[in-house]
């Protein structure tokens, strides 16, 4: 009885441990070193202490990716609301509506270089659907992945695409669970539209809210596949972010630099840690409540 | 139900509703109407600038054999079928048995185990990156499949094990309780009790896993290079670099390339939400 749990743990927990658990503390001692990444860290590496982070202060280029960061992380909060908004539109009973409803969400599993495939095309100056749209309208085209200030957006609008999909499934399941008597009850109390909405509706709908507020900020936080596929980084590293500023420094012709590329990802953790110790900490309050 | 069903507004509100659907489906989906308008064209369209008129030549059989039989996607696609399936499996079955452990039995430690489970999972992949990478060349692994299918099944295993904990602390413990009285080993009450009541949660677990799977680009590119071990999500830049410029192929290729989890997830659709979805409703 007590070897079992054990036994039961040992393959998943060792799989876990080697490629993630150990892996994190290596990342923060390799960002102590000047290191190339070629032979081993101790004897090709040299020790820098905390030089890497010194530097990370005078860089120009991490500014610019923390800041991106930030654009992500407040602007791909809109998909909470605006999955909100679809769900809200599509949670009727006419005909037809599950097969509406499978098509609003698949954006959702096509992979992110698809998506940002896609969205590269549709942002083309000559060929592209949105400047043929805007142009039909008398405006001129613009040149969204081309223009250092509009980029960043650009690509956080076509992130927003899969992620307000996801967070419309989540709505959906949650106001298909929602209690009748009650919106019942608010009816004959009179409430009706964004009244419903905030003091019956949504309260009930928190644990869809949480979970699309997780995946959200950790999505935000990840972004790098689209970035990669859409501009590389550029015009001029405007759209960087850490976690591709971190793969140019460690892995791409930019150079090898092991140390200060685990330096940025370090960086990325901490914030990342932040939140991922609320999210923890509300799942341990809730598993807590619902036990007693 | 929020909103009122339509069904109790006025006729003009029904007719209203239900011609709106289909236009916001269109808004919604533009982009990708537009590649797929793309990949049925031919090459004269885009030199004469012919981009959204009547296609001159209709071409949909041409472009997609083309991306079969003059490229190296077929390859790319069966890596990513060899790289996904073994995942699968291999997450599915580490977090059977974890999501038992740690919803079964109550040890010092489980809630502590389970936690690290959680964050692990939520951790950037970059601070993952120059260890892993590391690890996996020094075993000889890199640029193989092996190797990536390695760390996934390892880092799924986070997300796995959450999904499994959640969906085993639902069922009725009653029955393992019973079992147990009846003197029946723990691993047999494993694999007789409780594994025929995780179907759902198995069948649920391995159409979400594949999709991410599948959709993976970030380690593709850190532990593989070239058609031998990439997947199509890798796959498909080489192809855009061998079709440059060519939108008619390149929306072709990449319409391809999303067809297998778009295909699953239409094809197992109650599964792949439900997985989703889970925890979403209390």
């Amino acid at each position: 009885m007590t070897v079992s749990p054990a036994l039961f743990l040992l393959p998943g927990v060792l799989f876990f441990a080697v490629y993630v658990i150990i892996p994190i503390i290596q990342s923060f001692y390799i960002s102590a070193f000047e290191w190339n990444g070629l032979g081993e860290l101790s004897e090709q590496g040299e020790y820098v202490g905390l030089r890497n982070y010194q530097e990370l202060f005078t860089d120009r280029a991490f500014e610019v990716s923390l800041w991106n960061n930030v654009k992500w992380l407040v602007l791909y909060l809109l998909a909470i609301p605006a999955g909100l908004f679809i769900a809200l539109f599509l949670n009727q009973t006419v005909a037809g509506i599950r097969i509406y409803k499978s098509l609003f969400f698949f954006p959702f599993v096509l992979s992110q270089v698809v998506v940002g495939l896609v969205f590269s095309w549709f942002y083309l100056p000559r060929e592209g659907l949105l400047n043929a749209i805007i142009s039909f309208f008398g405006f001129e085209p613009v040149n969204i992945l081309g223009d250092p200030t509009l980029a960043t957006y650009g690509i956080i609008a076509a992130g927003l695409w899969p992620q307000t999909a996801y967070c419309m499934i989540l709505y959906l399941t949650g106001l298909n669970a929602v209690d009748p008597e009650q919106v019942e009850a608010g009816r004959l109390d009179r409430a009706k539209g964004w009244r419903m909405l905030w003091y019956v509706i949504l309260p009930q709908l928190r644990p869809a809210t949480f979970i699309a507020f997780v995946v959200t900020i950790i999505g935000a936080l990840r972004s790098f596949d689209m970035i990669s596929v859409m501009t590389n980084g550029g015009p001029f590293g405007s759209t960087r972010v850490l976690s591709f500023y971190m793969f140019e420094k460690a892995l791409s012709e930019y150079g090898f630099r092991m140390g200060y590329g685990s330096a940025i990802a370090v960086v990325l953790f901490l914030i990342m840690l932040v939140f991922i110790l609320y999210f923890l900490w509300t799942m341990v309050q809730d598993e807590r409540a619902s036990r007693n | 139900m929020f909103p009122i069903p339509i069904e109790r507004r006025s006729r003009a509100v029904q007719i209203t509703y239900q011609s709106l659907i289909p236009l916001a489906l269109i808004m919604w989906l533009l982009p990708l109407i537009a590649v797929a308008l793309f990949s049925i064209r031919p090459l004269a369209d885009f030199t004469s600038g012919n981009y959204w008129g009547v296609p001159s030549s209709f071409e949909l059989f041409t472009n997609y054999s083309r991306v079969f039989f003059d490229s190296d996607m077929p390859r790319y696609m069966l890596n990513s079928v060899l790289i996904t399936v073994p995942t699968v499996i291999g997450a599915v079955a580490l977090s059977c048995m974890t999501g038992f452990a740690l919803g079964i039995y109550r040890f010092r430690g489980n809630l502590l185990i389970f936690l690290m489970f959680i964050a692990g999972n939520f951790v950037p992949f970059q601070i993952l990156m120059v260890p892993v990478r590391d690890l996996t060349v020094s075993a000889g692994l890199y640029d193989t499949k092996l190797g990536l299918v390695l760390f996934h099944i390892a880092f799924q295993t986070g997300f796995c094990t959450l999904f499994m904990r959640n969906f085993i602390r639902a069922l009725p413990y009653a029955l393992i309780e019973a079992a147990r009285v009846e003197g029946v080993a723990e691993w047999r009450i494993f694999w007789f009790v409780v594994l025929p009541l995780m179907k759902p949660a198995i069948a649920a677990l391995a159409v979400l896993i594949f999709t991410f799977i599948w959709n993976d680009y970030f380690w593709a590119i850190v532990l593989t290079q070239g058609p031998n071990a990439q997947p199509v999500t890798a796959g498909i830049t080489a192809f855009n670099s061998q079709f440059i410029a060519q939108y008619h192929l390149m929306s072709a290729g990449s319409i391809v390339a999303a067809i297998p989890p778009v295909a699953m997830f239409f094809l197992m659709q109650r599964h792949f939400i439900a997985g989703l979805t889970l925890g979403a409703v209390k």
